[in-house]
């Protein structure tokens, strides 16, 4: 084992200085292409990634923040989970980059390069809470296939771009228009150059929102090409697989829009509540939109000992979707009694919203500081697992973090 | 007569040589070349591939019962689950889940309707009892105990 990893470093190394940066080169290069063993790059490195960021899968690449990592108001790249449901795009020319509009439902088929995009339509930046349809996974029973998120697959990030409404509005749409699909160019994990490994998309009132943007930065800078260089969609408060990386097409779609990870089971969870385990049709699934209420705490970190007497100052993040958080709460007691935490507004819509609270323990122990959001309908997070469905989507169970007093 | 006949078949023996030397020059320049610049482009098809092939050796080392390459639990079936299993995605998304024998024959079934996975035949048995054996589902109730708590004193 030493002497391989050896070997992989050192083939590795000299790759790195024949070719550039051991970043362009893990940027660059397509992973799969790699033949599996021969050399791992590592990951951490080739994405800035905080080290202490959770890899459940390689290929696709997935990766997760543990709730520490996520203490920012405004998410750096290094915490930022990663979901990918194919292989990274290998070649990507800013210069011959094209967006093309298209659909039954457009006027006219039209394409864009970045330059036109940005030149042509006004700049926005929005802070926009992105959360992984599938985060909180790994706690369903019966367990539910796929990537075994734990809580780390959301972030708020800044992203700055053009309207989507903008540049549909150029193209125009007509009238009958229902639904957006994305394309991108990331390719199927099966190599079959005729499959998307994603191709979703949202109805035309989440499109036409001001929010909804057609990204080329991220928190001021170019997006990392894992994040969906040079081009993404955000659309926040939905399943973060709304905002598509890598895009190349808008579909503007006459019905709900039918690509990759649209249709069966897939982001779906059913329109009537199941018992656990239940066999659900297809016909009876219904699509995520909006993420339901939910909160992390990030600081401190689990773990923490803390002297008798001492007060325990607690912070974090809340978000409800399209929705604001109303109220945020904390227990010390397994939910028997509830605490309220301060809470500030939204930076803009779509933002996730920090709170803080002072907390006193009335005598040594072991505890667990349990946090619970609120939203404007009046919605709050469950303490056990919300309805369980065959996918494992929307887990908003109340975060906690262990404490002791000694 | 003859030592001239000789002289000249060693000078033309020495150009003989002089122009080896020369081409082995000229090729070890080109080599030099392809090492350091191994995307040509009339290397473009996937020349590089062979500089890797190389060095994967002990492909399917096992350390403490597991096997290296791809983190899968050595035991019957192993080699059928990494040959069948891991050309497409990670291992990784195998050891992460844990199902019954009917959950994962619907994901095969699955990946073979969407993904293009192939016929696995009598195969097929043999995965999932691996699975089923080595990654068992899990009873996880409502709400999980909080475990591999890193305790550390907060200072503030």
């Amino acid at each position: 084992m030493k002497r391989r990893s050896f070997i992989k470093k050192a083939v590795l190394s000299s790759f790195a200085t024949i070719i550039g940066t051991e970043l362009v080169f893990g940027a660059k290069l397509p992973v799969g292409y790699i033949p599996l063993g021969a050399q791992e790059p590592d990951p951490f490195k080739m994405f800035s990634k905080h080290k202490d960021m959770v890899i459940l899968n390689n290929k696709p690449w997935n990766i997760e923040a543990q709730a520490h990592l996520l203490d920012d108001k405004i998410t750096p790249n290094a915490s930022m989970f990663i979901r990918n449901n194919g292989k990274t795009p290998e070649e990507i020319n800013v210069k011959t980059w094209t967006l093309t509009i298209d659909g039954e439902s457009v006027q006219s088929k039209k394409t864009y390069t970045l330059a036109d995009l940005k030149s042509k339509f006004k700049k926005h930046t929005y802070q926009l809470t992105i959360e992984c349809g599938g985060n909180g996974r790994s706690e369903f029973t019966p367990a539910a296939k796929g990537n075994q998120w734990t809580i780390g697959a959301v972030h708020c990030a800044s992203w700055t771009g053009v309207r989507l409404r903008d540049v549909l509005e150029d193209a125009g749409i007509k009238s009958d228009a229902v639904y957006i699909g994305y394309h991108g160019t990331d390719t199927h994990l099966s190599g079959d150059p005729t499959k998307e490994p994603i191709s979703r998309g949202c109805p035309m009132s989440k499109a036409l929102q001001d929010e909804t943007l057609l990204a080329f930065e991220m928190n001021g800078k170019d997006i990392p090409i894992i994040h969906g260089y040079p081009l993404r969609l955000v659309a926040g408060g939905w399943p973060a697989s709304v905002s598509g990386k890598w895009v190349n097409r808008i579909s503007v779609r006459d019905q709900v829009h039918d690509g990759t990870k649209m249709t069966g089971t897939a982001y779906r969870v059913p329109c009537n509540a199941v018992a656990p385990g239940e066999k659900v049709k297809d016909e009876d699934m219904c699509i995520i939109e909006s993420m339901p209420v939910k909160s992390l705490i990030t600081y401190p970190k689990t773990g923490a000992t803390l002297k008798e007497g001492k007060t325990l100052n607690i912070r974090g993040h809340a978000w409800a979707g399209e929705l604001e958080v109303a109220k945020m709460e904390y227990s010390i007691n397994f939910g028997s009694t509830w605490t309220s935490c301060s809470i500030q507004k939204p930076t803009n819509r779509l933002a996730w919203q920090h709170f803080s609270a002072a907390i006193n323990f009335p005598k040594k122990g072991y505890y667990e500081v349990w946090a619970r959001a609120t939203d404007t309908n009046n919605f709050s997070q469950p303490m056990v697992l919300p309805g369980w469905n065959p996918k494992g989507y929307l887990n908003n169970a109340c975060h906690r973090i262990a404490v002791k007093v000694v | 007569m003859e030592d001239k006949e000789f002289q000249k078949k060693i000078k033309k023996a020495e150009r003989t040589a002089y122009i080896a030397l020369f081409f082995s020059f000229v090729a070890s320049v080109l080599l030099l070349i392809v090492v350091y610049n191994p995307t040509l482009s009339i290397f473009e098809h996937k020349s590089t591939a062979p500089l890797y092939t190389d060095i994967v050796e002990d492909e399917d080392k096992i350390e403490n019962g597991i096997h290296i390459r791809t983190g899968l639990i050595e035991a019957d079936g192993l080699m059928t689950v990494v040959n069948n299993c891991t050309n497409c995605h990670s291992a990784k998304l195998v050891t992460q889940n844990r199902m019954s024998a009917e959950s994962w024959n619907n994901t095969i079934k699955w990946m073979q309707e969407t993904q293009n996975l192939w016929d696995l035949g009598a195969n097929q048995e043999i995965i999932v009892n691996y699975l089923v054996t080595n990654y068992p589902p899990i009873a996880k109730g409502r709400r999980m105990t909080l475990t591999n708590i890193d305790w550390y004193e907060l200072k503030n």
